[in-house]
């Protein structure tokens, strides 16, 4: 096979193919060989024969699939290299969430990088994104556009406990996503000294729990259905799923203000299209800054761009005197993880 | 200034009326005048001129960013203030920024008095020295778009209720009266709410009052109109004004309370304070010779007239100096339907048919040709009702809307109270269009397709000829925008093409000829009625068909 990546990189309906380790990277339905960079639903899907990842997102998959979410799970070290098919493969860490991965591929001498979703803000829950240089660089665009700037977390927490002072009466619910911005977010609050119990939605805490089990230090959580008096919940920090903020669930507790950690809350209309009273911008992606920084970092020869804002970062690339192309994989949805 | 940033920042996300009243009331409580009046303005929408137009806010992101990545920028977030507050960054060459943030009234009293060099050197200033979120409450300031959920209506509300709380006196009522005849940064107005001092005077200003709304009529509660205790009227299709008129001056008011009287020199000039004298209220339309038999009759006083069709009243508003040919081509005129008070006498508190006596017998002994009288239409059941509406619906020229539903003991009331006043619109035309073209909406909607161009055939062509953005459900528009991102064929800046495969069955009041649209015609209040799937898109309407269904 001729050594251009491109000869031996496709897409098709099922995703992102590559044919020297013969696998699919993050594949929207089920095949006989699957990559996965992490454990957002939208990038793990149950169902394949063989699963190659880290062992968190393994782990990860099984809690949320079961046991017997794929065939045959084959667990990678970072940097750990090994012989796949025709390439070397390997998966170094991502910076996104837990577990989270970039996989390289390198074949006769070119070297290919799947960034997966990543991010290049601090964040305590995961390893740091590395960045390895290539020819080849295929990088995600959730946040590819200018507008988007995701301030220090720091400052987002302390919105939330600034308006937990002025309003000492309302039970704040601030909805997460339950794998990564979860467990962010509570590292963010025990890091500013906010000490109490935080409560949570039922759906939160396998996850939770196993970020403990990771020895990430989470303080004390406890689940809203253990809570007998509801109006007890004024004043504290209540964290949901995103789609339980405005449900029926969330009726229940006492004088409430919505919040949300997101990355789309910079942009008023999807604060307000989630019905958000207090947008905190929070994000596991890469923002625009970081994302043409990364690709200045890693300087390959090409820059490929998936899911997400492609057209702005790839003219960006192009601005910057890359070669740049979009890949237009669907299916990848946006509001999961961001 | 950067507390009127953090208010309209926490009243756009804050959505209780509770919440939104409470930070109102907290703001006006710590922040001083003439600020405070100033924010008022700016929420209540009356300021009365633009600190900046849109075009140097174009011009100065255009300096800074490049022109691909705004435009991916705007499309997205799908509001230029936001685009441009987020977009922002300063030059090399710009003024120095400021030492710190001045105050609301400051930067308003800057940019009203600058000349248009001035102005910009200070908005790259302003610019330069503000967060995100304070650059985009300057630009809607700026520009006099800022809409944050809180109503005029309403924020009179917390006024009063702010009020309440220092002097008994204070009450919505009062401050509805006042209102017009007031001006930012309204000092008297907050030192009379907060006991200071006496209710401002305004009764030698041409004041306008707040107006009486209707509800549509929900056909399923037509039973519950009992005939006798209604009175019928058309609704006519030209636009809501008010007449205000005394020893003191005269206006003529839209329905918003803006003073449109430079556009109607032919009413305004020949009205005389000694033959009308009062609040009218009534409608603004055009005058036209009569020509063609199959018209209502009675609507004017003159049978050899009748109502001009909007789009040419449109002309006419469109013009802040009417030339004398556009006015004897279309001259204007009103029809009364109401009166608030005459000669003084305020006739509100009296029920309608009372108020109509006055209106009835001032009007037939006064003088202008122009000015006409709404009479009752006779219906003694539903069914006579519902074929009056029949005969607006089957009416050739668009000139009549509807029906007007009144209760006979109805005071007039600002508002819209319940039970009072129903409008019961004609039925809609329908037509077949395709969908040719689709861009993001704006607000809630960013995140979809949301409005539509759509086009009738011309041979094998289609040609647009209106947009809707309503009309379907949040559930159709789920599918929609699935359909247009899997349909798409073209890109064209923010707008997306889209195969000529999908038909809308599209509901409109009317259509007009227009060189807006290709096709040359333009429909009044389009809407969705009803996507079809099912229907093949060459089977949709030809221009022609359109055509036919012409207002003159
Ligand atoms: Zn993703
Ligand atoms: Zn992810």
């Amino acid at each position: 096979m001729h050594p251009h990546p491109e000869h031996w990189i496709t897409t098709d309906q099922n995703g992102l193919y590559c044919a020297v380790i013969d696998a699919y990277i993050d594949p929207l339905v089920p095949v006989h060989r699957a990559v996965v960079t992490h454990g957002h639903a939208d990038h793990a899907r149950p169902g394949h024969d063989e699963v190659f990842a880290t062992q968190q997102t393994l782990d990860i998959m099984r809690i949320r699939y079961g046991e017997d979410f794929c065939k045959q799970a084959q667990a990678l070290e970072y940097n750990q290299k090994i012989q796949l098919h025709q390439a070397e493969f390997s998966l170094v860490p991502a910076g996104h969430i837990l577990g989270s991965s970039q996989a390289i591929i390198e074949y006769k001498g070119r070297k290919l990088v799947v960034s997966g979703d990543y991010k290049r803000h601090a964040d305590p829950s995961c390893k740091p994104f590395e960045v390895v240089p290539c020819d080849v660089f295929i990088t995600e665009a959730t946040f590819g556009l200018p507008v988007f700037t995701h301030p220090p977390i720091k400052d987002e927490i302390q919105k939330l406990l600034n308006s937990l002072a002025l309003f000492p009466d309302s039970c704040h619910l601030v909805g997460v996503y339950a794998l990564g911005k979860c467990q962010r977010l509570i590292m963010g609050l025990r890091a500013l000294g906010y000490n109490k119990a935080i409560y949570m939605h039922g759906a939160l805490l396998k996850l939770c729990d196993y970020y403990v089990s990771q020895g990430i230090d989470l303080g004390p959580y406890i689940p809203v259905a253990e809570v007998e008096d509801m109006a007890s919940l004024q004043g504290e920090i209540v964290l949901a799923p995103p789609s339980a903020t405005n449900d029926r669930w969330s009726r229940k507790l006492p004088n409430v203000i919505t919040a949300m950690a997101s990355g789309w809350m910079q942009i008023r209309a999807r604060s307000k299209q989630r019905r958000a009273e207090l947008p905190l911008i929070i994000s596991d992606h890469a923002d625009w800054d970081s994302l043409i920084t990364t690709i200045k970092q890693v300087n390959p020869a090409e820059v490929w761009v998936t899911h997400g804002r492609e057209e702005a970062l790839v003219h960006q690339a192009q601005a910057m005197g890359y070669k740049a192309k979009a890949l237009s994989l669907v299916g990848y949805e946006e509001d999961e993880s961001s | 200034m950067r507390a009127f940033a953090t208010l309209v920042d926490k009243l756009y996300f804050t959505s209780g009326n509770l919440a939104k009243a409470a930070l109102i009331k907290d703001y006006l409580k710590t922040t001083p005048d003439p600020d405070r009046g100033w924010a008022i303005a700016a929420i209540a929408g009356t300021l009365n001129f633009d600190f900046f137009k849109r075009k140097l806010i174009k011009d100065l992101i255009s300096e800074r960013v490049d022109p691909v990545l705004f435009d991916l920028s705007y499309d997205y977030v799908g509001e230029m203030s936001e685009t441009v507050a987020h977009l922002w960054h300063s030059l090399p060459d710009d003024p120095k920024p400021l030492q710190q943030l001045p105050s609301l009234s400051e930067v308003v009293a800057k940019f009203a008095q600058g000349n248009k060099a001035q102005n910009r050197n200070y908005l790259i200033q302003l610019l330069n020295s503000m967060q995100a979120t304070q650059r985009w409450a300057l630009l809607k300031l700026g520009t006099r778009g800022l809409r944050i959920g809180v109503s005029a209506r309403f924020l009179k509300k917390i006024l009063a209720e702010y009020g309440q709380q220092h002097s008994q006196e204070v009450s919505i009522e009062k401050i509805e009266r006042l209102w017009h005849g007031l001006a930012p940064p309204y000092t008297e107005l907050l030192s009379w709410l907060e006991g200071k001092s006496a209710i401002p005077d305004v009764s030698e200003k041409v004041v306008f009052q707040p107006v009486m709304l209707s509800h549509p009529l929900d056909e399923k509660s037509l039973p519950d109109i009992v005939p006798q205790d209604y009175i019928a009227e058309w609704k006519f299709d030209g636009i809501r004004v008010q007449l205000v008129i005394s020893e003191h001056g005269k206006a003529i008011f839209s329905r918003t309370g803006d003073d449109i009287s430079h556009s109607f020199p032919d009413i305004m000039q020949n009205l005389d304070h000694q033959n009308i004298s009062g609040v009218f209220d009534g409608e603004l339309i055009v005058i036209q010779p009569k020509e063609q038999q199959n018209q209502i009759t009675g609507v004017l006083a003159k049978e050899t007239h009748h109502i001009g069709s909007f789009n040419q009243l449109q002309q006419r508003l469109n013009k802040k100096k009417p030339s004398n040919k556009l006015i004897q081509q279309y001259p204007a005129g009103l029809i009364l339907y109401d009166c608030l008070s005459l000669h003084k006498k305020d006739l509100r508190q009296l029920v309608l048919t009372k108020r109509k006596q006055f209106l009835k017998s001032w009007f037939d002994n006064q003088p202008y040709d122009f000015i006409h009288f709404s009479e009752e239409l006779e219906f003694a059941s539903i069914e006579q009702l519902t074929s009056l509406r029949e005969q607006a619906t089957t009416l050739e020229q668009g000139y009549i809307e509807g029906l007007m539903l009144k209760a006979k003991d109805s005071q007039y009331v600002a508002g819209r109270p319940k039970g009072a006043w129903y409008k019961w619109k004609r039925e809609p035309r329908l037509i077949d269009a395709v969908i040719m073209y689709a861009q993001r909406g704006h607000g809630k909607r960013s995140s979809f397709y949301s409005d539509y161009t759509f086009g009738c055939w011309q041979q094998d062509k289609l040609l647009p000829i209106g947009k809707a953005y309503s009309g379907f459900t949040d559930d159709e528009l789920k599918q929609l925008d699935r359909w247009v991102r899997n349909n798409t064929i073209g890109r064209f800046g923010p707008v997306k093409e889209v195969n000529k495969a999908l038909v809308f069955e599209v509901a409109f009041d009317s259509v007009h000829e227009s060189n807006r649209h290709k096709s040359g015609l333009a429909l009044r209040f389009p809407r969705i009625h009803r996507i079809r799937w099912d229907k093949p898109a060459e089977e949709a309407d030809s221009l022609e068909t359109l055509k036919s269904m012409l207002s003159q």
